[in-house]
């Protein structure tokens, strides 16, 4: 059993009671809300005739079914505004702050928690949505939940839950120019697999992820979950406090100090105990593509298609479904597959560093001819950022489309879907059949630098291309 | 149609099989159903792809299969998002019970919350009950939560659950909601002691 881990400590610090058949009361310290998975769990509160227990610490938004090109309300599909009706109503009945669209802070839920300085260290952050594992890039535990779980939560800011396993990912060197968060976290799903991670919490340590920014940091922490580990957390150091200073909900003042001090107590001791420990070399990792249908089926750029037989056996059904579903042929390159649409945003990889990262590539350049190409900003203040920057030209100049802060295509709740047998090359987080909207549409997950490369060259390139100086 | 409640010791019925591995929750009902904000259509709802896909042969739509309340799946069923639509649609479509070789934890989380067992087997195990199953869709499977088991009238298979799951059905506690407020003591404590509410004193 781990001890003296950062997750050891949050977890006592939370810790309401034992609850009989090993599972704890846990206190949640931050809850989130939005428009999909809570109007049902007001409903069954309403029918138990109980009440928010902490209105203060709940904090909703609407994202995912937001349209992006046009914001106007009423939303043109009505049940697009009744779901964001009721999220306001049942917010203004229940005393909940609710950022919604036009308040200048609304945004995919995951990125817009962590720039008003919502999520901080040493919390516990819950919400109906799996990718909450992003808000432990803070050193917060964070983890999705079910509906029924989001009642539990409103009525008694608490809920039960079983505790992880640790095990701590260690990764050595430095990521190569061209090189993202999000090729390391593919990198790393390849290597345990979609469910490696199940029962565990994953640390994320060691000097590459030292190195990456906040950002970067959410993006590894945000795609834990496609690894099966239902929160993933990385310890809180001087990059953390420097990006939290001055936000909106961070400490100030004297609170400030005290309040780094406490962080600073929580980050996994020298001598902490994990139940598993895994050691990988960063620098040795390429730009990485998913071929397949689950986001564990990723090759680096330079890498064959894998032919099913030649894997191992349990891993042998979904490669030949993935390449039927896929049409994409063993042993073949995955550089050069043509693609369709091309996809920057999501929670995953919709912040601004991300923009900026693609728009450098995309500088100068033009759009292939037949590609639909479209840049979702994850949040209005990213929207707003890169617009001070002058991304939004960049990219409008190379064809790309600049929309409106959502979920946009990541999930195909909203306007934005593929059509038919489409592929995207996507920096999104799930590659699963159907995922983006059509029931036979493709998903290429990459990085948003390598959707940027695609867009320009109309199929899979290697962004390395394009990062010559 | 009536939802589990209270003690759920024994459920029998008929039961027919999803085979595959890593059957996501976007396959067993696709985001566009999402837009609702009440539960009650997703059962007509359940694999709505899949189901498109093989016109009517799907299991979900064969008539054999109307009515049964126990399926037999394969490894990491569930997995992806944390959304409960999935295993409302499932329960909303009749079933009350899921087997298969392993269950993803939030899926398994949200089945537990709605009062649907979901037990365990070895891949051998699932895949002699998934043919056992097959050979004869309107037999009745009886599975007993005391002795952890499933059987017909001839064949039984061990099955495994969690022991907070196991004693939660046992007991009818599945429910969590009134069990958390019945702390409101304690959670006041907890709240008390976490630097973050109490400007880091």
């Amino acid at each position: 059993m781990s001890s003296g881990t950062l997750y050891d400590k949050v977890w006592d610090f939370h810790q309401v009671k034992e609850l009989p058949g090993g599972s704890t009361q846990l206190f949640v310290g931050l809850h989130l809300i939005h428009e999909v998975t809570s109007p049902q769990a007001f409903a069954a509160l309403n029918e138990k005739k109980l009440e928010v227990k902490f209105p203060n610490l709940t904090v909703a938004t609407v994202d995912h079914i937001v349209p992006t090109s046009n914001q106007q309300r009423p939303f043109s599909d009505p049940l697009a505004e009744e779901m964001l009706a009721t999220l306001e109503k049942n917010c203004k009945s229940n005393g909940i702050k609710f950022h919604g669209i036009g308040s200048n802070s609304q945004g995919v839920v995951h990125v817009m928690a962590p720039e008003l300085g919502l999520t901080q260290p040493g919390m516990t952050v819950a919400c109906g949505d799996s990718h909450t594992s992003t808000h432990g890039a803070f050193g917060a535990i964070a983890f999705g939940i079910g509906t029924s779980q989001v009642r539990d939560v409103l009525a008694s800011q608490s809920l039960a839950m079983k505790k992880l396993k640790v095990r701590r990912i260690w990764v050595d060197g430095s990521l190569q120019k061209g090189v993202y968060a999000k090729d390391l976290i593919l990198h790393i799903i390849r290597l345990l697999g979609v469910k490696g991670g199940v029962g565990f919490a994953y640390e994320f340590a060691g000097p590459a992820i030292e190195n990456l920014s906040m950002e970067g940091r959410m993006t590894i922490c945000n795609m834990a979950i496609e690894g099966g580990a239902r929160c993933g957390y990385i310890n809180p150091d001087e990059t953390t406090f420097k990006y939290l200073k001055g936000k909106e909900y961070s400490p100030k003042g004297k609170e400030w100090d005290k309040a780094i001090s406490w962080w600073k107590s929580l980050v996994s001791d020298s001598e902490a105990r994990f139940d598993d420990e895994i050691q990988l070399d960063g620098s040795s990792i390429e730009p990485t593509v998913t071929w397949g249908i689950t986001p564990g089926q990723g090759i680096s750029i330079k890498e064959k298609i894998p032919n099913p037989e030649i894997l191992p056996k349990n891993e042998q059904q979904i490669a030949k479904d993935a390449c039927k579903y896929m049409d994409l042929e063993p042993d073949k390159p995955i550089e050069g597959t043509s693609i369709d649409v091309c996809f920057i945003g999501s929670c995953t990889n919709g912040r601004l560093s991300d923009l900026e990262e693609a728009s450098k590539v995309v500088k100068d350049q033009k759009v292939a001819t037949g590609i639909r190409a479209f840049v979702v900003p994850g949040s209005q203040k990213v929207a707003k950022e890169a617009k001070q920057k002058g991304l939004d030209k960049i990219f409008l100049k190379a064809g790309f489309e600049w929309r409106e802060p959502g979920c946009s295509m990541c999930l195909a709740m909203n306007p934005d879907k593929l059509e038919g047998r489409q592929i995207s090359a996507s920096s999104s987080n799930r590659n699963f059949k159907g995922r983006q909207g059509s029931a036979n549409g493709r998903t290429l997950l990459m990085s948003p630098a390598m959707v940027a490369a695609a867009a320009i060259n109309g199929k899979v390139t290697d962004v390395r291309d394009f990062l010559q100086d | 149609m009536d939802f589990p409640k209270g003690e759920i010791k024994y459920i029998s019925g008929r039961s027919f099989t999803i085979q595959g591995d890593d059957i996501d929750t976007d396959r067993i009902i696709p985001a566009r159903f999402l837009k609702c904000v009440s539960f009650s259509a997703l059962g007509e709802q359940v694999f709505a792809d899949d189901r498109e896909e093989l016109k009517g042969n799907h299991p979900f739509d064969l008539d054999q299969n109307k009515g049964a309340n126990i399926l037999i799946v394969n490894d990491n069923f569930g997995c992806g998002s944390s959304r409960e639509h999935a295993p409302q649609a499932l329960m909303r479509w009749g079933i009350r019970l899921i087997v298969g070789e392993s269950f993803a934890e939030i899926f398994f989380g949200n089945c537990l919350a709605l009062g649907i067992p979901c037990l365990t087997a070895s891949k051998e195990e699932i895949t002699k009950l998934q043919k056992l199953v097959n050979e004869n869709t309107s037999q009745i499977w009886n599975f007993n939560l005391k002795d952890l088991s499933i059987s017909n009238q001839k064949e039984s298979f061990k099955l495994k659950i969690e022991e907070g799951a196991y004693n939660m059905f046992y007991t009818g506690k599945w429910d969590a909601t009134s069990q958390l407020l019945d702390e409101n003591e304690r959670i006041n404590n907890t709240v008390k002691n976490l630097p973050y509410l109490n400007h880091f004193n």
